[in-house]
């Protein structure tokens, strides 16, 4: 018997006889002999728990995090504050431990949880109707693609090589399924996406382009002529956008791009290694019946008071089956539940206090690194350098409790001396002060 | 997992004898060049209440016997079959702020669209009101 | 829960100008202006309308929204095939630890090697339980991972030179399956019911050709059997040269007893989320990774964990590879949902091998007794099992005599449950079930729970033939009674419209 399960030995003699069956060996009749397993599995026994805590800890305690070094890592996920209130809320076991809420009657938390949380990306994106949550920003996007083959009955996507590399991946790979091919536009010599190259990479034949903001560089781009260069030929055009920049920055919507999406870690979400967190997901309203994933709606019950429920259900896998708008069932509730929290927490002032202070910050750090900038042009949250010696500056700066950031080299060739460096609120002037000491170090360790 | 919505026909059961059938559960009015089609009340009392009708646009062809559409309830979804071919010329625009008049008046204000007839010929190939009835006596029989 | 109460607010409609719960931290660095370090065209003119709400007004809105919830830890919850087993406080103590919860994922392997070497020993573990020796576990869901299963067929296939068009899936699948299926790009055939529950051999070899590329499959099936004919269904599935698909949904009843791969299987997705104890979280965060064969294994997503044990005495290196020249290449950010795989692997340490094992047993011996229970006078005629047969660790029963004789339908009985503050079976599902109620109970609920759930079916049918009115109006006794999905689904209300600002 283990600790989480409760039947005695008494327990299982007097359901067996309720049962009418001499053995739980019984039950297993069904199962052909060949089929069974004939040995214990070859797992270590049973651990008490202090045992199962200890062993995590210690393996916890090999992981170098983000507050045993100041990092500077970013690339997709950013080492922001998660206040305590969202802790507070997301471990409270009535939105914990519940399933998707498929009976409403007892699901009105969750449900208006995921009501206001489609209300926060909406003001956020400036987009009209927004889901519950997808998996992440990457299959967000591969989700979108979906959307716009289904929508358009073309099968050619293009994409920026500003767009996240994790997202151009899982679009190549979902493509291989749902028969997509994709073509990437490089950045320009100040990392931004040319205009007049999209343009002519977007053709009769494009279902949707995909355009990121600000760019995996930190670039800001001139999203006006791009999205108005890709929608040219009926394609949608899809914009990933980071939320915490939303505040300072030109909502996707206002530009009139077809889909918002993006990765949502930067709402209230642990790092966690890179999951769980959310992807997000918004759109303009005549895309409302073909969307992925779960929508809850306002109505009221047979009192006349008001409730949430599910809604738009036959666009979901469990309805339409073969024909269903994404086959995502289980997406990212608790996740998006933090989101919302942590949105709430911030506030309409908040979020663009914070986005300004990642502005001023990420300005500073790349005047005070002095390095020769990739994206020379504006930048927000993150931006790229050209290192002399990469590899000098990163060990110097592990060895001084420093991670100074994303070495491009893996998903940009191009940029092979290039690196990524984030900027959160959680960066201070000081933490900035030394890495611009630890790079200048460096920088006279080559030159000597 | 999904549970089931609650049926919502409202009005009583019947089948005009100035109109064809299709066995899937569709109808077509004849009027000289054109049609108008529909579902039956039988297949509007299956499906529940009609949330949504998705309609082809004006200019799309339809093969009789294809299905050309789909109407939905909160948890269910079905193709609609074109009784008849030909080219949708008009569809009806009020289903899209008030489905459930496919419901409540399935021959008359919940006609779904407009087709110029490919092939007047086809209309035998279809049932009269008593070939239906028996059609509908049967199937309920199985079930 | 909290009984009915007036209109409730949105977080929204709490906002009041001048509010707030955060404060910035100092600004150390030179203020400049917004306008001097971005393009016009580039600042927001309007800034959006998130509340302004201070932290004690927020704590209570929430606080109060949960209080609108049934949950697990509340009571009993046998949703039948979501496997809504106890969740462990010691797996959410563990996650937390700043170790896991603040470790970056781009973090350089040498300074990630506990979250690499965790990775790994639940791999190896998987792979055990599933008899399957190579573990991708990235797929983010059951979802992702039988569209994973789907690609890699594909990159198969198409690796030796085939191309085929078709998947079959049985009439009682998931329907993730067929969705799963078209999205992967393949055609869906389906594959009909044998009278005994099991799959249709006869129709399952008449569908069996050269174009179809692999055949998913769950077993124990969304009946609760398991498909007897499991032997007579690989080889005729591997005869044709396609790949046998494992649907883990129900690996709750299976774990030590029987393996996937030593049925014939070649991939197989877990819910962690299901039989491995991460909490449902009002729907996901979840994980589905995948186990498969050598003969799939080159296609495996990237990037994938490299182990190199330990020579002489030094420290055994735990790295990630990113590049593998027949792989199917990524299908999210990053390497999954690193903390689903902290709380699986937990309680696989916490149960250990012998545990798992155990936990099958009682989970079958719970759902085969409490099936026992609800076939009793008064009961089983009115609800009887769909196939009267040993069930696993769950069963389907059928409501259509209820329907018939009481005039109340499963749905009423289920929403007539929730005055009982027991949450309803699935229902509705498989669907080849008039009237299904699907129930299963788990290994981690007591006797005397299961007791108190057969009691409160018998009571709900004994009043119904006093009364069928008051199920049929069921419920009475939560925060809201039933909604009216229909408007919500014709004239959609998808955010809240109307708040301050």
């Amino acid at each position: 018997m283990t600790r989480y399960t409760s039947a005695t030995g008494a327990d299982r003699r007097e359901m067996l006889d309720a049962i009418g069956a001499a053995s739980v060996e019984e039950l297993f009749a069904d199962v052909p002999e060949s089929m069974r397993l004939r040995r214990p599995l070859d797992l270590p026994d049973g651990m008490a728990e202090q045992d199962v805590h200890d062993h995590l800890a210690a393996l916890a305690a090999r992981n170098r995090h983000c507050d045993a070094e100041v990092s500077f890592l970013g690339a997709g996920m950013y080492d922001h504050y998660v206040p305590a209130v969202v802790d507070a809320i997301a471990q409270r076991a009535e939105f914990l431990t519940p399933y998707t809420p498929y009976q409403p009657e007892v699901s009105q938390g969750t449900l208006q949880a995921m009501f206001e949380f489609q209300t926060a990306i909406s003001e956020l994106t400036a987009l009209p109707v927004a889901n519950a949550s997808l998996y992440d920003g990457p299959s967000s996007v591969a989700a979108a693609a979906y959307m716009a083959k289904l929508e358009t009955g073309r099968t050619r996507l293009v994409a920026s090589r500003g767009v996240h590399p994790h997202s151009r991946a899982t679009l190549a790979t979902y493509g291989r399924g749902y028969g997509t091919t994709l073509e990437e536009v490089a950045l320009d010599a100040t990392g931004a996406t040319p205009i007049e190259e999209l343009a002519s990479a977007v053709d009769g034949e494009t279902a949707a382009v995909f355009l990121q903001q600000p760019n995996f560089l930190g670039t800001v781009e001139d999203l006006g002529p791009l999205v108005e260069a890709s929608r040219a030929h009926g394609a949608l055009v899809v914009c990933a956008v980071d939320p915490l920049t939303l505040g300072v920055l030109e909502p996707p919507g206002e530009f009139g791009v077809d889909i918002a999406l993006g990765e949502g870690q930067p709402l209230g979400n642990r790092l966690d290694f890179g999951g769980p967190s959310f992807g997000f997901f918004a759109a303009q309203e005549r895309f409302i019946r073909r969307m992925p994933g779960r929508i809850a709606g306002e109505t009221v019950d047979v009192d006349g008071r008001r409730g949430f429920v599910l809604t738009l259900q036959t666009r979901e896998q469990h309805i339409r089956r073969e024909k269903a708008t994404h086959n995502i069932c289980t997406s990212q509730a608790l996740n998006a539940l933090a989101g919302v929290v942590y949105l709430s927490w911030l506030g309409r002032r908040g979020v663009v206090e914070i986005g300004e202070l990642m502005l001023r910050r990420t300005a500073y750090t790349r005047e005070r690194l002095g390095l020769e900038a990739i994206n020379p042009g504006p930048v927000v949250r993150e931006f790229a350098v050209r290192v002399p010696d990469l590899d000098a500056l990163l060990e110097r700066a592990r060895a001084a409790g420093i991670n100074p950031g994303y070495p491009l080299r893996r998903d940009y060739p191009e940029y092979g001396d290039g690196l990524l460096v984030a900027i959160t609120e959680r960066r201070t002037r000081a933490d900035i002060d030394r890495l611009a000491e630890v790079a200048a170090a460096a920088r006279e360790q080559v030159t000597a | 997992m999904a549970d089931e919505g609650r049926p919502g026909a409202t009005g009583g059961e019947t089948y005009p004898d100035d109109i064809r059938y299709h066995p899937e559960h569709d109808w077509a009015r004849v009027d000289g060049e054109e049609a108008t089609f529909g579902v039956t009340w039988f297949a509007q009392d299956n499906l529940g209440e009609i949330v949504f009708f998705d309609p082809p646009g004006a200019g799309a062809t339809v093969s009789s016997g294809q299905p050309y559409a789909e109407i939905e309830s909160v948890k269910a979804v079905a193709d609609v079959f074109a009784p008849l071919s030909g080219e949708i010329v008009a569809v009806n625009e009020a289903l899209s702020d008030a489905p459930e008049r496919i419901n409540e008046d399935p021959y008359g204000e919940g006609w779904l669209v407009r087709v110029r007839l490919a092939d007047p010929a086809e209309l035998g190939s279809l049932l009269d009101v008593g070939a239906y009835r028996a059609l509908l006596d049967s199937e309920r029989g199985e079930a | 829960m909290s009984p009915a109460e007036p209109r409730t607010l949105t977080i929204f409609e709490r906002s009041r100008d001048g509010r707030r719960a955060f404060a910035p931290p100092a600004t150390d660095v030179p203020e400049r202006a917004v306008e001097e370090l971005l393009p016009a065209a580039a600042i927001r003119r309007t800034p959006p309308r998130l509340p302004e709400v201070s932290e004690p007004e927020i704590v209570r809105h929430y606080t109060n929204l949960s209080k609108r919830n049934f949950d697990l830890d509340t009571g009993f919850y046998p949703l039948g095939s979501c496997t809504m087993k106890h969740n462990p406080k010691v797996n959410e103590r563990v996650a937390g630890l700043p170790g896991h919860a603040r470790l970056h994922p781009l973090q350089d392997a040498p300074y990630a090697r506990g979250a690499l070497e965790l990775m790994w020993r639940l791999e190896r573990a998987l792979a055990e339980i599933a008899g399957l020796p190579h573990v991708s576990l990235q797929p983010s869901a059951g979802s992702q991972g039988e569209l994973a299963g789907l690609l890699l067929t594909r990159a198969y296939h198409e690796d030796r030179g085939e191309t085929r068009t078709k998947v079959l899936t049985p009439d009682t699948a998931h329907g993730t399956n067929p969705a799963s299926v078209t999205m992967a790009g393949y055609e869906v055939v389906k594959v009909g019911t044998a009278r005994d529950g099991g799959v249709d051999l006869d129709d399952l070899r008449t569908k069996t050709a050269e174009d179809v590329a692999c055949l998913m499959l769950t077993n124990p099936n969304t009946l609760g059997l398991f498909d007897t004919g499991i032997e007579e269904i690989a080889r005729t599935v591997h005869e044709a040269g396609a790949t046998l698909y494992y649907d883990g949904a129900n690996l709750n009843a299976v774990m030590g007893i029987s393996r996937p791969g030593d049925m014939g299987f070649d991939i197989v997705h877990f819910n962690l989320h299901k039989s491995f104890t991460q909490p449902h979280g009002g729907g996901g965060p979840g994980a589905g990774p995948i186990a498969v064969s050598d003969r799939i294994e080159p296609y495996l997503p990237v990037p994938r964990v490299v182990h190199v044990p330990s020579t002489n005495g030094a420290e055994p290196v735990y790295e990630l590879r990113h590049e593998a020249p027949k792989s199917i290449g990524r299908l999210r950010g990053f390497q999954g949902n690193f903390g689903v795989f902290v709380r699986a692997y937990a309680y696989i340490c916490s149960v250990g091998g012998d545990g798992l094992r155990d936990v099958s047993e009682t989970a079958v011996l719970n759902a085969n007794y409490l099936r026992a229970r609800l076939a009793e006078a008064g009961v089983g005629e009115l609800l009887p099992a769909a196939f009267d047969r040993a069930c696993m660790h769950e069963f389907v029963l059928s409501g259509a005599p209820a329907k018939r004789e009481l005039g109340i339908k499963t749905l009423d009985i289920a929403k007539r449950l929730l005055d009982h503050r027991v949450h309803p079976p699935t229902v509705y599902f498989p669907l080849l079930v008039d009237e299904a109620l699907m129930i299963e109970p788990t290994e981690t609920e007591t006797r005397e729970t299961l007791d108190a759930f057969a009691e409160a079916i018998r009571s709900i049918l004994d009043e119904a033939r006093e009364d069928p009115d008051i199920a049929r109006n069921a419920p009475y006794d939560t925060p809201v009674r039933r909604l009216d999905e229909t408007s919500a689904s014709r004239r959609p209300v998808v955010r809240e419209q109307h708040h301050p600002g």
